[in-house]
């Protein structure tokens, strides 16, 4: 044979050597399909059929002694929201006042972990991570204590005469904080904290420090460095917490329960005792499934407008 | 284990027959027939994406061949997936094992072909490359040297026939390549194993291989020993990507005889006819090429003093930039365009500044000839940008 | 705290104030802002760990009374608080397992192979962490309501390993992308085959990934409400053990739990970190 190219008709169906197409296997075609079976499985069963499920059982009607048939009783739909509206708008209202809050107080603790603290570094990350490991139903209590009427906190609000300010806003109540929105909300923003801080954590980190330092040559006020370079560098962290903050917010129960009073029930807690306690099925399907519906619209307009698609 | 072979150290010969690799739509390496003897030192030499490193993958069993067949001494591996194939690969960028320390790293291929007692080989390895004591650190502590050396021994310590190395020198510093380029050849000298290596620098092909192949656009455009190469490039791509060159468009008026006569802007050009790669009947169109370093410069005054048999062109210096052991110039051919002239300082002429009214002038055995039909810029500046 | 200048700004003479108490304010906000949601973040903790020591009047420890190291020295005392608590624990480590060997083959595929359905994969992953839990819940214990399932363990295990699946793609598929497939590669060149490659290879570079996914399904496992709340039937894990004792009566032992779990947990990261840095060290001398 000759050592130098020898150009071939370019699909390759030369007389002189009949090429042999080559294919994979079949059988290693397949071994992504079988990683895949069991757990793809066990999300379409346990999760995906669920849903398809509940959305049929949102149309059904019927009591617990006759059993429930599927009578495209759309109008559960429209009681579901006529009667529980406010607990609906609370809901949102409770989770958006939490994120911003979270954000507001987890980006300077995330901020330090990632330029300030130094050989502090893991320390401080111990810290934040280390209270999931106390239940977080126990951390909820202990704010019972912590906001208990004639406690420290509460007497140095009164003090200060906070709470003269907060209850003319309306989000508390005379001399007390627990049994108040301000009581719920406060509950939220620490549950979800740390579900802000991380993600933003690990973004900033990714931040070339020398970039400040760019920035600062460039005739950058620290503060213009932050808003002009940090902060938009750290978009990705943002809307990652914000998201995993935002969420479970919004379908929690648990802090308007253990810290709130009626007047401060999330639509979590009429999911919960529609299905818990009333056994009323399809409203607490129905109510479900508007909660999804508005949070994934929600979501997807959120992510689309921050223009980070690629973080899904 | 499957392996039927065993080591040895002597190299392998590599045969490609009709081999190409086509992903989609997009044809990576058109068929192409290649031998690569057994023992040399071969170069795969081109810009990024021009389908080289995709035919070491093709050796190595890493790629499958859309076409043909891959020969190792004589044997049709073509179907045998890499870890059953006598050959071994220094990666771009290493692929060292970082989970593992050095010492492990490259006792690797000894220990899959469950071969139980690899100290002594690791270490006298480890000595050869002089890694001795770096035995228990991890890749990550190392330096990029370092690293490199360790992705020789830990491909080299396998007696494979064939060694492919892809840019292995790419990521280290200039002064450390010129000191691993010959470390390479050293050794490949020493061991006699077949080395097949892909590179996008042409220096580095050049100072290394027996024979290089210069490749572009998935097929190769030339083959053979580097002088070989320089001197006669064969495309317009070889003789811009292989050094520098200047191409002037030029009409054949004379052919027939041992050169043949060419006319460029109102100048008569002679080339020889045995270095003119293109078909140059009377009247159609060929392209003269001079390597800048083969091309004198003489003051306009001294014209007279030009030895009779050069070819000369008139110009005018547009920029001179004196980098140590030459003086480069750019000259400015009235009708031709700027060429680039290399002059070695001994003895300076002071009159050569810019603006000064030149004669360039070299030995008519110094010209080749292209064909005129191809893209003139083809192949420069494209090593700087693969870089 | 170690505070470093990372910014440095020349010629912003109007940023220099005259008072160099206020500058050095200026400088280290947003540090002390850090530090002052630190304390939020850990105050309940360490309320939780000074009530362990409380010795309550009522059923409730919500009110300091006087000291007492009662509950430390009888955390079982309570009814059932010690067998919820082992429930959970049992619980948690086999969704554990469930969710990492699923999830990792999960993660194997997306980041190894091309195949088609990969979209309707990825959604069907990132769902539901999108989902609010009471939704999931919902919906599961419905399906499981119609099939005529008994709630029991497994109810709670299958429900478990449900969410605690895509966590364990997600930060397994991270660790296997970020993964230089010459590395493989190079396996495979140097004699190894496919199932060896795996083993010596592929496996030991993700085990990172792996633990950190394990880790935090381990935790969302043992320390989820709602899921297990609506899926549990009569049975009872320790988070809801806590809940009905915020109903009934809040036992001190609780609080012993909850600070023996915070310390058990820091004194595991330090230690694991002082073992990193000694290996560290020992590896440069």
């Amino acid at each position: 044979m000759t050592t130098t190219a020898t150009p071939a008709p370019p699909d390759g169906r030369s007389e002189a050597a009949p090429p042999v197409l080559r294919k994979t296997p079949a059988r290693k075609r397949l071994v992504p399909y079988w990683l895949l079976l069991p757990g793809i499985l066990w999300l379409i069963v346990f999760f995906a059929a669920p849903l398809v499920y509940q959305a049929s059982t949102s149309i059904q009607t019927g009591s617990l002694e006759e059993g429930f048939k599927v009578t495209w009783h759309v109008a559960t739909y429209w009681d579901a929201l006529g009667e529980y509206w406010p607990q609906f708008i609370r809901s949102m209202g409770y989770a958006a006042v939490a994120t911003v809050l979270c954000l507001v107080l987890g980006y300077p603790l995330a901020y330090l972990i990632a330029f300030k603290a130094g050989r502090w570094r893991n320390v401080v990350m111990i810290l934040v991570i280390a209270p999931f490991f106390t239940s977080f139903l126990i951390r909820t209590l202990a704010w019972k204590t912590i906001l208990a009427d004639g406690g420290p906190v509460v007497g140095l609000l009164n003090s200060l005469h906070v709470l003269d300010v907060t209850s003319w806003l309306g989000v508390t109540e005379g001399h007390r904080v627990l049994a108040t929105p301000l009581a719920v909300v406060c509950g939220l923003t620490y549950n979800f904290l740390p579900f802000m801080v991380l993600p933003l954590y690990t973004s900033l980190e990714r931040i070339d420090p020398r970039l400040h330092e760019a920035a600062g040559d460039l005739y950058a006020r620290p503060s213009t460095t932050f808003r002009r370079v940090t902060f938009p560098l750290s978009m990705p962290g943002v809307v990652a917490g914000t998201l995993l903050t935002f969420i479970p917010a919004a379908g929690d129960y648990i802090n308007a329960e253990l810290l709130g009073s009626t007047d401060q029930k999330m639509i979590g807690n009429v999911i919960q005792s529609q299905f818990l306690r009333v056994l009323d099925y399809p409203t607490a399907a129905a109510l479900s499934f508007i909660l999804m519906a508005a949070i994934l619209a929600m979501v997807t307009f959120y992510i689309r407008k921050s223009g980070t698609e690629d973080l899904v | 284990m499957t392996k039927t072979e065993t080591p040895q150290s002597s190299g392998g010969d590599v045969r490609l027959h009709g081999i190409s690799k086509t992903y989609g739509s997009f044809t990576a390496v058109q068929p192409l027939d290649l031998t690569v003897p057994a023992g040399s030192f071969f170069a795969l030499l081109g810009a990024s994406g021009c389908g080289k490193t995709t035919t070491l993958r093709m050796i190595a069993g890493l790629e499958e061949p859309t076409t043909g067949t891959v020969e190792l001494s004589g044997r049709d591996v073509t179907a045998l997936p890499p870890y059953k194939r006598q050959v071994n690969t220094v990666f771009q960028n290493y692929a060292l094992f970082p989970h593992l320390d050095i010492y492990e790293n490259v006792a690797f291929g000894l220990r899959r072909r469950g071969i139980k007692s690899v100290k002594k080989q690791v270490e006298e390895m480890l000595d050869l490359v002089q890694l001795g004591p770096m035995a228990r650190r991890k890749p990550q502590q190392l330096s990029g040297g370092q690293q490199q050396r360790v992705a020789v021994a830990r491909a080299l310590i396998n007696h494979p026939q064939v060694l492919l190395l892809d840019e292995p020198l790419g990521a280290l510093d200039l002064k450390l390549r010129r000191q691993m380029q010959l470390e390479l050849k050293r050794i490949q000298t020493e061991v006699g194993i077949t080395f097949v290596h892909v590179t996008h620098d042409q220096e580095e092909a050049m100072t290394m291989a027996d024979t290089v192949a210069v490749m572009n656009g998935g097929r190769v455009e030339q083959l053979g020993a580097p002088a070989d190469l320089y001197e006669n490039p064969g495309t317009t791509f070889v003789a811009n990507f292989l050094g520098t060159s200047n191409l002037i468009e030029a009409e054949v008026v004379e052919a027939g005889g041992e050169e043949l006569l060419l006319r460029a802007a109102d100048t008569t050009l002679h080339l020889p006819a045995a270095r003119c790669s293109a078909s140059a009947r009377k009247g159609e169109k060929v392209l003269a090429g001079v390597r800048p370093e083969k091309v004198a410069l003489t003051h306009a005054d001294d014209a007279d003093g030009i030895a009779a048999e050069h070819n000369r062109l008139p110009g005018r210096i547009k920029d001179a930039s004196f980098i140590g052991v030459s003086t480069q110039y750019v000259v400015e051919v009235p009708g031709l365009g700027e060429l680039a002239v290399y002059e070695q300082n001994i003895e300076r002429d002071g009159r050569l500044v810019p603006g000064a009214g030149i004669v360039l002038h070299w030995s008519r055995a110094h010209t080749f000839g292209l064909d005129a039909t191809q893209d003139i810029q083809a192949g420069a500046d494209l090593d700087e940008e693969a870089a | 705290m170690a505070v470093h200048e990372t910014t440095n700004a020349p010629g912003t003479g109007a940023a220099r104030t005259p008072n160099r108490g206020l500058r050095w304010l200026r400088r280290n906000i947003v540090a002390m802002a850090g530090l002052a949601t630190l304390g939020y973040l850990i105050l309940p903790n360490i309320v939780v760990m000074v009530f362990s020591f409380n010795k309550p009047n009522g059923r409730f420890n919500y009110q300091w009374q006087r000291f007492s190291t009662d509950a430390w020295s009888d955390p079982c005392g309570v009814a059932d608080l010690c067998g919820s608590l082992g429930l959970s624990l049992q619980l948690a480590l086999w969704a554990t397992i469930g969710a990492t060997v699923l999830g990792t083959m999960i993660a194997f595929a997306l980041a190894r192979y091309r195949f088609r359905a990969r979209a309707g994969v990825n959604t069907l992953i990132f769902l539901p962490m999108a989902m609010p839990e009471v939704v999931m819940a919902a919906s599961l214990a419905t399906l499981f309501l119609n099939m005529g399932i008994q709630f029991g363990f497994w109810t709670i295990l299958i429900a478990h390993i449900m969410f605690c699946l895509s966590f364990v793609v997600t930060a397994v598929k991270a660790r296997v992308m970020s993964m230089d497939p010459r590395l493989e590669q190079a396996a495979q060149d140097l004699y190894a085959s496919p199932v060896q490659t795996f083993l010596r290879v592929t496996l030991p570079i993700a085990a990172p990934g792996i633990a950190a996914g394990a880790l935090l399904s381990f935790a969302l496992s043992f320390d989820d409400f709602i899921i297990t709340n609506f899926n549990a039937g009569s049975t009872v894990t320790f988070p809801m053990f806590v809940w009905g004792s915020a109903q009934r009566g809040t036992p001190v032992q609780i609080n012993v739990i909850g600070t023996a779990m915070f310390l058990v947990a820091v004194l595991c990261v330090l230690a694991g970190q002082l073992a990193g840095n000694r290996r560290k060290r020992s590896k440069r001398s």
